[in-house]
């Protein structure tokens, strides 16, 4: 646990301009900052196609171990696409593949024999629609990846994960008389935060979250930034967002996707930390798009 | 008449947004008269005549409340109401031929409605009593082994189509031939079974799973339909939630899946049973009549309520009331039967409906 803090540490240093760096570059420097248990997410060469179409292309980028990373850019740019490649979501949609690496510890997620069943237990994931499992009960919500892993689990220990999951949630006060009620009774945002507590029921490493408070009001919104902050100490988070001041509130990295036009493929035009982002960005682009004179 | 009578206009023909509106007691008045005009046409043709009654009723009804309303509400409304009294026409007509089917079984069944008709069988009758104790099983036995056999069939194909198959080749094959499946006619389907046991078993077999192999020809494209359209109804964010946590596909559709749809699986399922409990023609080649009880769908003939009630009205015997009350009766029964099961196929799919879905 002591070498994961410092090499975090460093590795906010040596990542802040690496977006442009050569491949090779990536290589050398890429297998250095991904070795040791901490879950830095090291994206090289990436190029994502639905069938023959290219989405997204040529990313190149380093996500640090226990903080967020905020995903900014306009509508159809490819934030989603991108992230639902970081645990091999993408090609759950027919004819859907990728090209190049996404390595975690130092494991390629799309080298060869890896289960994307695995990676997924690995990797959790909260959707912009809050989805609870309508058959289900609260309870039964929080357990479902447990449970539909097949894994057994005694009583005391389902219970003291469901608590500690809502807990973890900040659910836990509101629906801790009525766990065997359905999750689909609640309002939209503890419906997302119910969804957030299955997902890191599984005790996934990183937690991926696709626009998760865009159907949400303020006071849940908050809720659930708030929930961010205290879950960055334990996971990598990455957030798609299009609500510049969540990404400032949340982040200490952002990442700026766009795209040059319908039918073009989108990419990553620069990530920097994310004060510097907001204040004082390189591209001109970026400038446009945070200060909200994008086309 | 009252009818073309207008409110008092407005004092200030004034606000863009009034304007004459009819009341209830106009539109009940227009309705009143189209009944008085029907009952007129009834009166006037000298034989009693329900359906000319309603018929003129309703045709007096849309012609005089369009008038009606173009008069005192003007062109749109009159339009609108004419729409909503056409719709609501079409309705009732349909529904009309319905309850007098039922309204004429149940009048005619009831002659033999007796305890003695549920528990005696037609062995050694040739004039009174007798019973369909044997159709009754015989009906219960064939349709359940169809059942058993086109639910799996029909469920797995459906899963593959909505879940696997999506949009591949195969896929739009077999949901091709499962359109034509649905349409091929009965007897089809009857004379396929027949000729396979007959190549199988020898000539003139005829036994209740060669029925139960005929209906379940005629049931499984219904499921597989039907199930199919529900699998598709499910979200996909719920499997992709599922996917998110690590659970494989299989499991997904199992646990997630499948209990998100299993109300409107069931519902179909109902829907297909009731498709084929009544199918006449196939069940008459394949599992023939027996006057006994035949537990064995394997080996004899079976009878079953439909062919019953065929043989029944063709061949009543001497006098022909006593067979035709039984016909009459035994098509009571398969429409009791088959309300039963939708009242059933209600209550279970209401029991395993997500929950908190409003």
């Amino acid at each position: 646990m002591t070498n994961v803090r410092s090499s975090s540490s460093e590795g906010t240093a040596t990542m802040t301009d690496r977006v442009d760096i050569p491949a090779a570059d990536v290589d050398a420097s890429g297998t250095a900052a991904h070795t040791g248990p901490d879950n830095r997410i090291v994206v090289e060469d990436l190029n994502i196609y639905y069938s023959s179409f290219l989405a997204v292309k040529d990313v190149n980028m380093v996500i640090e171990p226990r903080s967020v990373t905020a995903l900014i850019g306009p509508s159809g740019c490819g934030k989603s696409t991108f992230i639902r490649s970081l645990n091999r979501m993408h090609e759950v949609i027919t004819g859907a593949h990728v090209e190049g690496a996404v390595y975690v510890d130092g494991e390629n997620l799309y080298g060869p024999g890896v289960d994307p069943v695995a990676v997924r237990r690995k990797v959790g994931m909260v959707f912009q629609r809050p989805n609870p499992f309508p058959t289900m009960s609260i309870a039964d919500n929080v357990l479902a990846g447990k449970r539909l892993n097949s894994k057994r689990i005694n009583k005391s220990d389902a219970e003291d994960l469901v608590e500690k999951s809502l807990r973890g949630a900040n659910l836990w006060e509101e629906v801790k008389d009525r766990l065997d009620k359905p999750g689909s009774g609640l309002s939209g945002g503890q419906q997302q935060r119910l969804c957030i507590a299955r997902a890191i029921a599984v005790e996934p490493e990183i937690l991926l979250m696709d626009e998760p408070c865009s159907a949400l009001d303020p006071i849940s919104t908050l809720a659930i930034e708030q929930l961010m902050n205290e879950l960055k100490s334990t996971y990598t988070i990455v957030i798609v967002t299009h609500n510049m001041q969540q990404a400032a509130r949340v982040s200490s990295r952002t990442a700026f996707f766009t795209i040059d036009g319908t039918g073009q493929p989108g990419y990553v035009v620069e990530m920097d930390d994310t004060d510097v982002m907001f204040s004082n960005p390189k591209q001109q682009s970026t400038i446009d798009y945070v200060t909200g004179r994008f086309g | 008449m009252t009818l073309t009578e207008q409110r008092p206009a407005p004092t200030e023909p004034s606000s863009s947004i009034t304007a004459n509106r009819m009341t209830r007691v106009q539109v009940g008045a227009v309705g009143l008269v189209a009944v008085a005009v029907g009952a007129l046409s009834w009166l006037s043709s000298g034989s009693p005549n329900w359906a000319r009654w309603i018929v003129v009723t309703l045709v007096t009804y849309c012609v005089g409340i369009y008038i009606v309303a173009r008069i005192v509400e003007g062109r749109r409304q009159a339009l609108d109401r004419l729409m909503l009294a056409l719709v609501t026409s079409a309705f009732a007509l349909v529904v009309m031929p319905l309850a007098s089917v039922i309204w004429t079984v149940i009048e005619r069944g009831t002659n033999r409605f007796d305890a003695e008709f549920f528990t005696e069988t037609m062995r050694g009758v040739t004039g009174e009593g007798g019973g369909i104790y044997h159709a009754i099983v015989g009906t219960l036995i064939v349709t359940g082994l169809a059942t058993l056999m086109s639910v799996p069939f029909g469920l797995f194909t459906a899963i593959y189509l909505a879940e696997y198959g999506h949009g591949t080749k195969l896929a739009k094959a077999i949901q091709a031939m499962v359109d034509v499946m649905t349409g091929i006619p009965s007897i089809v389907a009857g004379l396929f079974a027949y000729a396979m046991f007959e190549l199988i078993f020898g000539p003139g077999t005829r036994s209740g799973i060669a029925g139960a192999v005929a209906l379940t020809v005629l049931m499984t494209p219904v499921v597989v339909r039907s199930s199919e359209e529900m699998l598709r109804l499910v979200p996909n964010e719920l499997r992709e939630a599922s996917y998110a946590l690590g659970v494989p596909k299989w499991k997904t559709i199992v646990k997630v899946v499948l209990p998100t749809a299993i109300a409107g699986i069931i519902t179909g399922v109902v829907l297909a049973i009731a498709r084929v409990i009544g199918e006449t023609a196939p069940l008459l080649v394949t599992a023939g009549l027996a006057q006994g009880v035949n537990w064995n769908p394997f080996d004899g003939r079976m009878t079953t309520l439909p062919v019953f009630t065929y043989y029944q009205y063709v061949q009543p015997g001497v006098p022909p009331s006593n067979g035709q009350d039984r016909a009459w009766a035994a098509a009571l029964v398969l429409i009791i039967i088959v309300m039963v099961l939708f009242t059933l196929a209600r209550i279970l799919a209401h029991v395993l409906k997500p929950k908190g879905l409003r």
